[in-house]
């Protein structure tokens, strides 16, 4: 771990007096790109020095990458670029896959939570995450949502019914559920459901959500709704969206990074990243030359 | 305090996953120190094909080939009845019932598989024996082949179960690309299919087998008990299993007639073991070879 | 028209002579005839049973005949001591083997890591199934009833039974829990539960539909068996009801058992050895039509 850290430092060393030297690119935790959006805040996540493999396979390299708060981060890349790898790290999923190695630094304000001394339950309750497919427990309505509240040992009754309501309103579906709560959450509809995991998400009061590709089994019109919240989320969470989708990129984020093949090629404000990319690769993948 | 809950049930967990394995063993350990005496006074050449089983006489005689030759008569004569029938209802499953049909034939054939093996015997002993006798004009109807005719019947679930699942694992388009040359449904069956499951279909004729030998009650009801070695199917005999059920009460505990039991249930076990070891195998083989992971 | 025929013709299309063909048709009906009639076969077998037993059994059968206990040396009165005796060694044998039976199949499917544990203990499972029944007996006897000092008693037969059952149960819940989507345990986690949590309280109510089916698959194997309690639990005639889990008892399998070759009345010893085959019969079946009934609707629910 602290050979990692050393290591990490020198490579720092390294980076700041001869940047052509550094393999990866640099993300904003290296503030030397001088956009305007970053001066006055530290990034709630940072990713330092990441490498990933999956046994001997390497499929994350040397990802230097920070997330500002309360702001929208997407990440885009063609399929198999490492995106959604590199999101179930933060909150340590890629630990239900056997025989992964994570190298580098993942701070979260400003502490590691790679390391042993990081518990991966607590971590998770404050860094949540919304998958692919929805995932609704089979359960009632009522007790998705409750459920995060229980396994953090809530056992107040109104308590986790007002958390519940309230979770389910910030998700914008309790219009929709308020009559049928005690119905098994399997009878909504994929965009309903998806919402639903959202408030489920909520519910636990996180500081950071993950959004692995939400709207990826999702119709057009759901897509806009869960769209329309995630901006609505953003003013209290910091947010990190995984997409295919450059359409969706550049509706809901502030910030855009783009992964190729296991590399951080370029990260910055979305609207300069679509208007002008610097990295000759980022523009052919936004124009749509390849991928 | 959390992960250390967390790591303590784990534990608890793995310790109690591992009964299944410590049973195996511990039934393993029990045969062989029960066994053992026996091996060791009457040598296993001796005791394997010595052609006499007179445990209680004076002086007693441990040869237990009447006993093994028994067990195999009734087990092949059973796979004589369950191998085509069992296969054939697989087939006719798979292939030409529809899935109404399917619904209700695939539960006959798991009830089948549960009715109780004192059943069976009982049935045997009183309704097949008798008739077998009658029609046939046996000199005695609890024999090779009644019991061969009943422990049949009993497998004959159990390979068609088995061999269903193994059908359905061969991937549709194999099918598909049989039919496009212009081949027939039967042709299509018995050049493709059934060779593409055949490994998983000679596991389930192996369970079959493990499952007519290691058949206990029935053997004793019906299978007529005489320890002599079988010279026609007409003939009673006294199958490994049935001498054990049958004599173990009368054995003194720790005598010799006592751990030649033990030592006729360890070949029983051996033998069932290796089965299902080859069965493992060549599943495992099956399924590879059909590139499934599970 | 014309031209469009003589096109036809002269591309001659690959086909067999029709007497190959329709001999080939002939091949099928008379393969599919014989398929059919193994099918058939299991129906006649099945129908037979039911069908005898049923018929002799029914004539055995009556209220006194359910509740009493036997009376002059085993040739009139009722089998019902032996009834309420296979109910208590059913009822031991999956009180062993259900805890033991889940928490092995939880570690199988939630716990293990991959590769050689799983693996032996897989195959470990796989050859407790295929134990012949009467080699558990003898390792009842030995451990149960004689090293343990348990003696021939409920609780020997109930724990030998359950070691049968185990396997059973072990397959069963693990196919149950394999059925349980990973999403929703990553879900589960991702709220911050632990894995503990993930399990007790997504995991295993999930697959709790799949695990009754096990179960009572199980209840209708031990129910049946004969072998294991041979020298462990059974007893052809006990006066009066077991009254402690150290008690031999009498168990309606070994009752049909030794009706048949002990006693010195078979005449009337047959009449209710078919009586007692008749209960057996429909308690195991109708329990396994339970279990498939169960199994079928959970099916459904899963494709809804």
């Amino acid at each position: 771990m602290h050979d990692t850290m050393v290591d990490y430092e020198k490579q720092m060393g390294l980076e700041n007096f001869h940047p052509s030297l550094v393999k990866g690119p640099v993300g904003i935790n290296m503030n030397s790109l001088g956009e305007a959006d970053l001066f006055g805040s530290e990034p709630k996540i940072d990713a330092r020095g990441v490498n990933f493999y999956y046994g001997s396979k390497k499929a994350l390299n040397n990802i230097n990458l920070g997330f500002l708060p309360r702001r929208v981060t997407a990440i885009i890349g063609p399929s198999g670029c490492g995106k959604s790898t590199f999101i179930r790290l933060l909150n340590r999923m890629h630990e239900l896959v056997p025989g992964t190695r994570l190298e580098g630094e993942i701070l979260l304000d400003g502490l590691d939570i790679t390391g042993p001394a990081c518990d991966a339950a607590e971590l998770r309750k404050r860094v949540g995450m919304v998958f692919q497919k929805p995932n609704p427990f089979p359960k009632t309505i009522f007790e998705n949502v409750a459920y995060g509240l229980e396994v953090n040992g809530v056992t107040d009754k109104e308590l986790i019914r007002g958390k519940v309501i309230d979770s389910l309103k910030k998700a914008a579906l309790w219009g929709e559920v308020k009559d049928r709560l005690k119905d098994s959450a399997l009878g909504l509809s994929g965009g309903q459901q998806q919402r639903l995991c959202i408030a489920r998400c909520l519910a636990v009061e996180p500081e950071v959500i993950l959004f692995d590709e939400p709207c990826a089994s999702l119709d057009p019109i759901s897509t806009g709704k869960i769209e329309e919240l995630i901006l609505e989320l953003k003013k209290e969470y910091t947010i990190i969206i995984v997409t295919h989708n450059m359409q969706q990129a550049a509706r809901v984020s502030d910030r855009t990074a783009f992964f190729l093949m296991g590399e951080l090629i370029e990260e910055g404000r979305t609207e300069r990243i679509f208007k002008a990319p610097r990295d000759k690769r980022t523009e052919d993948y936004i124009t749509g030359r390849f991928g | 305090m959390n992960r250390k809950k967390e790591r303590l049930i784990k534990y608890l967990f793995t310790t109690l996953a591992f009964a299944s394995l410590a049973f195996l063993i511990g039934i393993v350990l029990v045969l062989f120190k029960e066994a053992l005496p026996i091996f060791a006074k009457v040598g296993p050449k001796a005791f394997l094909l010595g052609e006499s089983w007179y445990p209680t006489a004076e002086p007693p005689e441990f040869g237990i080939l009447p006993l093994i030759l028994a067990s195999l008569w009734v087990t092949a004569g059973a796979l004589v009845i369950c191998v085509p029938l069992g296969v054939g209802s697989a087939l006719y499953l798979h292939e030409l019932a529809g899935p109404r049909q399917r619904a209700v034939l695939k539960p006959v054939i798991e009830i089948l598989a549960s009715v109780p093996s004192i059943v069976y015997g009982f049935f045997g002993m009183v309704i097949l024996a008798p008739w077998l006798q009658d029609t046939f004009e046996l000199p005695i109807g609890l024999c090779v082949l009644t019991t061969s005719i009943i422990l049949g019947v009993m497998a004959t679930p159990t390979v068609a179960s088995i061999a269903e699942d193994a059908l359905s694992y061969v991937p549709r388009s194999f099918r598909e690309a049989s039919f496009a040359v212009g081949a027939d449904r039967w042709q299509t069956l018995t050049k493709v299919i059934i060779p593409a499951a055949g490994s998983g279909i000679s596991t389930a004729i192996i369970l079959g087998m493990s499952r007519a030998i290691g058949e206990t009650m029935t053997v004793l009801m019906v299978a007529g008990g005489s320890a002599v070695i079988p010279s026609s199917i007409f003939d009673p005999v006294r199958p490994m299993t049935a001498a054990i059920a049958a004599e173990m009460g009368e054995a003194p505990v720790g005598s010799e007639h006592y751990n030649a039991l033990f030592a006729i249930a360890l070949i029983l076990f051996l033998i069932t073991f290796v089965f299902n070891i080859a069965a493992e195998l060549i599943s495992r083989r099956f399924r590879l070879k059909l590139g499934l992971s599970r | 028209m014309n031209t469009h025929e003589s096109a036809i013709a002269s591309v001659p299309p690959v086909r067999q002579p029709a007497r190959g063909r329709k001999k080939r048709g002939l091949t099928q009906k008379i393969g599919f005839a014989a398929l059919a009639a193994c099918m058939a076969a299991n129906i006649f077998f099945l129908g037979a049973i039911i069908f005898f037993i049923g018929l002799k059994g029914l004539g055995a059968i009556n209220w006194a005949f359910l509740t009493q206990a036997p009376r002059d040396a085993m040739t009139a009165g009722g089998v019902a001591p032996a009834i309420v005796g296979t109910l208590y060694l059913t009822l031991g044998a999956i009180m062993f083997a259900l805890p033991l039976g889940v928490a092995s199949a939880v570690y199988l499917t939630e716990y293990s890591p991959k590769g050689w544990i799983v693996n032996l203990l897989r195959v470990s499972v796989n050859n407790l199934a295929g134990v012949p029944s009467v080699v558990f007996g003898l390792f009842g006897l030995t451990v149960f009833v004689k090293y343990m000092g348990f003696g021939v008693s409920i609780i020997s037969g109930s724990l030998t039974l359950g070691i049968l059952a185990l396997p059973v149960i072990i397959s069963a819940s693990q196919e149950a829990l394999v059925a349980v989507p990973q999403s929703i345990r990553e879900a589960s986690l991702a709220l911050g539960a632990t894995q503990w949590e993930t399990i007790r309280k997504v995991v295993l109510p999930a697959a709790l539909p799949g695990i009754l089916t096990g179960v009572i698959l199980s209840v209708g194997r031990v129910a049946g068996e004969t072998a294991p309690i041979l020298f462990t639990a059974a007893a052809f005639y006990v006066k009066g009801y077991p009254d402690s889990p150290f008690s031999e008892v009498m168990a309606l399998p070994y009752h049909i058992y030794a009706l048949m070759t002990e006693g010195t009345h078979p005449e009337e010893q047959t009449r209710i050895a078919y009586g007692s085959s008749l209960i057996l019969l429909a308690l195991v079946l109708s329990v396994s039509m339970i279990a498939i009934f169960i199994r079928q609707r959970q099916r459904k629910t899963y494709h809804a």
